[in-house]
């Protein structure tokens, strides 16, 4: 492999370069630094620095106004475990996710497969489900609070030409977080169609061909080859998926604000509740933390899991 | 990530150079299998029920859009506007609204956001692809891992520290922790990685300096990266909304998304104006995507790229 400077050079025979290129080293250093600065400056002062900062303020009693910076030690972290808002809403991000990350892969999947069979107006089917991804999640609310107003939105419209009516799918604490849910499925399910839909495209033909001498039929071929072929891609679709139902806020903030009666409030809504209408900074950072370390356990387990993939394969 | 996922880890070259015949046949999906007549037609009748029921909401609103309010807010509910299409809806919110302030500072906030962020990110991935310094490794790691911090957590602390710089309710308080993609960094890091060293080399030796070298040699190779590069971070910035909706309170200042959503009329809700600030609000990057679809889903496809 070359080294930066374009040259193989054996290591530890650095002594050995002629001053030229010595020179070089020192400069690029140099350069090295200069060109990173700046990514590193923002990346130091709005990233890193917050990070630990927030870790510190929750083991303060700091408010937003900023006062009362006193240290309590591990007071909001006991307050934290112990708080039932806390589990209620880890439970509504965790159901949260439960519920979206399935059909997010599996139809996904299921679209990207019946695309895939080549049909005519491809412009068409990648438009339609994937522009709901590109729309703001304020847009994508609006129109959802439109669609389940209980008396003019069209999902009880329609349900009342079959004669049934519809409840009142925000407000009604049995049906709010499908109604999320199923907002949810709508807006992002163009992200992991994509993904599908190229992986898709990468089997190579010579699979299908082999198994069409062989006699298999289409469900067969689906099963032994596109599916297996697949596998690594839904991993991805899966644990993306799973990370991003976990830091669900947006769309439930502007739909149900949390409720009714805090049955659809996720983790971090309870996150801002607290530190910016309950003005605890330091007891939102707990709580975030404790929200951190779960985001952790979820990334490393993929990590483990690709790790231990690409040494079978 | 382990090479067994070819739509993350693929080199990030194929976006530049696959030759374009060939990108299309990737692209263009399924015009190269094709399978029996029963079972694609069968395909055919779901994918137009799906696709026509994911673009329900959509068309929904649209028609709303158009109502007069009278209808709108009317039982029995009408599909499409009985009483006449009208743009009446429209007018009020261009007129009497601050979309257009809001739309200003979106364009405004996620064109510099993206300038800065594609700026930096490609110095920053050439430093970390091309130059040997001590530290650097540690400095990849740092900022791979950094990639697992959600950026939700970061409100709490961010805030705080945008009030102590005084920079809560302005334009760069919003714009600035926008500008830290380390996802992106890595992407064109991989990039770089992947352009032949010799084009620099040869370059480096006949006395081009760095700088002239990544500005005339490796940047134009990367087009389409940068490309794809910004258009995601433009889209990411124009669609934010928890990070404006925290830094911002003054309306004459927020953006798009987080404006929309402190729209309280005066007189209740007026459903046809409601839906006329949420198509105006959604036109954009309909348009965008209009324009830069194949690079859009090409990005996705072959880098992951909008993952975070």
């Amino acid at each position: 492999m070359t080294t930066a400077d374009g040259l193989v050079t054996p290591p530890g025979k650095t002594a050995a370069l002629s001053p030229a290129r010595r020179r070089r080293r020192r400069v690029d250093a140099l350069r090295g630094w200069l060109y990173l600065a700046p990514f590193l400056l923002a990346f130091g002062l709005f990233l890193i620095w917050p990070t630990i900062y927030g870790l510190w303020m929750s083991f303060t009693g700091t408010s937003l106004a900023g006062t009362n910076t006193q240290f309590v030690g591990l007071a909001n972290w006991r307050e934290a475990l112990g708080d039932p808002q806390v589990w209620i809403s880890l439970g509504n991000t965790a159901w949260f996710t439960v519920l979206s990350t399935i059909p997010l892969v599996l139809i996904a999947m299921f679209l990207a497969v019946l695309v895939n069979t080549g049909l005519p107006g491809q412009w068409f089917w990648r438009l339609s489900f994937f522009l709901p991804f590109l729309l703001a999640s304020t847009v994508v609310s609006k129109f959802w609070n439109w669609m389940y107003n209980p008396q003019l939105g069209l999902v009880n419209t329609i349900l009342g030409w079959f004669g049934i009516t519809g409840p009142a799918w925000l407000q009604d604490p049995s049906t709010a977080m499908i109604a999320v849910v199923i907002t949810t499925v709508w807006w992002t399910i163009g992200f992991n169609f994509l993904l599908y839909l190229a992986a898709l495209q990468n089997i190579p033909d010579q699979l299908y061909e082999a198994a069409s001498l062989d006699g298999a039929g289409t469900w067969q071929k689906f099963r032994s080859i596109t599916l297996p072929q697949l596998a690594p891609t839904t991993v991805l679709v899966l644990v993306l998926q799973m990370l991003a139902s976990l830091k669900v806020f947006d769309q439930i903030y502007q739909m149900t604000g949390g409720g009714p009666g805090g049955t659809t409030r996720p983790v971090l809504l309870y996150i801002y509740e607290v530190g910016f209408t309950g003005y605890r900074l330091g007891y939102a950072s707990a709580i975030s933390y404790i929200f951190f370390f779960l985001i952790i356990i979820v990334s490393i387990a993929y990590m483990v899991i690709s790790a231990r993939r690409s040494v079978k394969a | 990530m382990s090479a067994a996922q070819p739509t993350v880890a693929a080199p990030a070259a194929q976006l530049s150079t696959v030759p374009l015949a060939r990108a299309k046949a990737i692209t263009a999906a399924g015009h190269r299998r094709k399978g029996p007549a029963p079972a694609r037609i069968a395909a055919l009748i779901v994918l137009i029920v799906l696709a026509l029921t994911w673009l329900t909401p959509v068309l929904w609103a649209a028609l709303t859009s158009f109502k007069t309010e009278a209808e709108a807010a009317a039982m029995p509910v009408t599909i499409v506007p009985e009483s006449g299409f009208t743009l009446d809806a429209y007018i009020s919110v261009l007129r009497e609204g601050l979309v257009p302030r809001w739309a200003w500072n979106s364009l405004y906030t996620s064109t510099l956001i993206t300038l800065i962020t594609v700026a930096i990110s490609a110095l920053a991935g050439y430093s970390l692809s091309r130059l040997r310094f001590a530290g650097r490794e540690m400095v990849i790691a740092l900022i791979v891992a950094s990639i697992m911090i959600p950026g939700q957590i970061l409100i709490v602390p961010l805030f705080h520290l945008m009030l102590s710089l005084n920079l809560v309710d302005t334009y760069w308080g919003i714009i600035l922790p926008q500008t830290v993609a380390a996802p992106m960094v890595f992407i064109l890091k991989k990039f770089f990685d992947q352009i032949p060293y010799e084009l620099e080399e040869a370059a480096l030796m006949d006395g081009a300096s760095r700088m002239r070298i990544f500005r005339s040699i490796v940047l134009p190779l990367s087009r389409p990266i940068l490309g794809a590069v910004a258009i995601f971070v433009f889209i990411g910035a124009w669609n934010n909304f928890l990070w404006p909706f925290i830094v911002v309170n003054d309306s004459d200042l927020m953006t798009l998304p987080t404006g929309l959503q402190t729209v309280i009329s005066a007189y209740g809700i007026q459903y046809a104006q409601n839906m006329a600030q949420s198509m105006l609000a959604a036109l954009p990057l309909i348009i965008v995507f209009m324009f830069f679809q194949r690079q859009i889903i090409k990005g996705i496809s072959t880098t992951g790229i909008a993952g975070t």
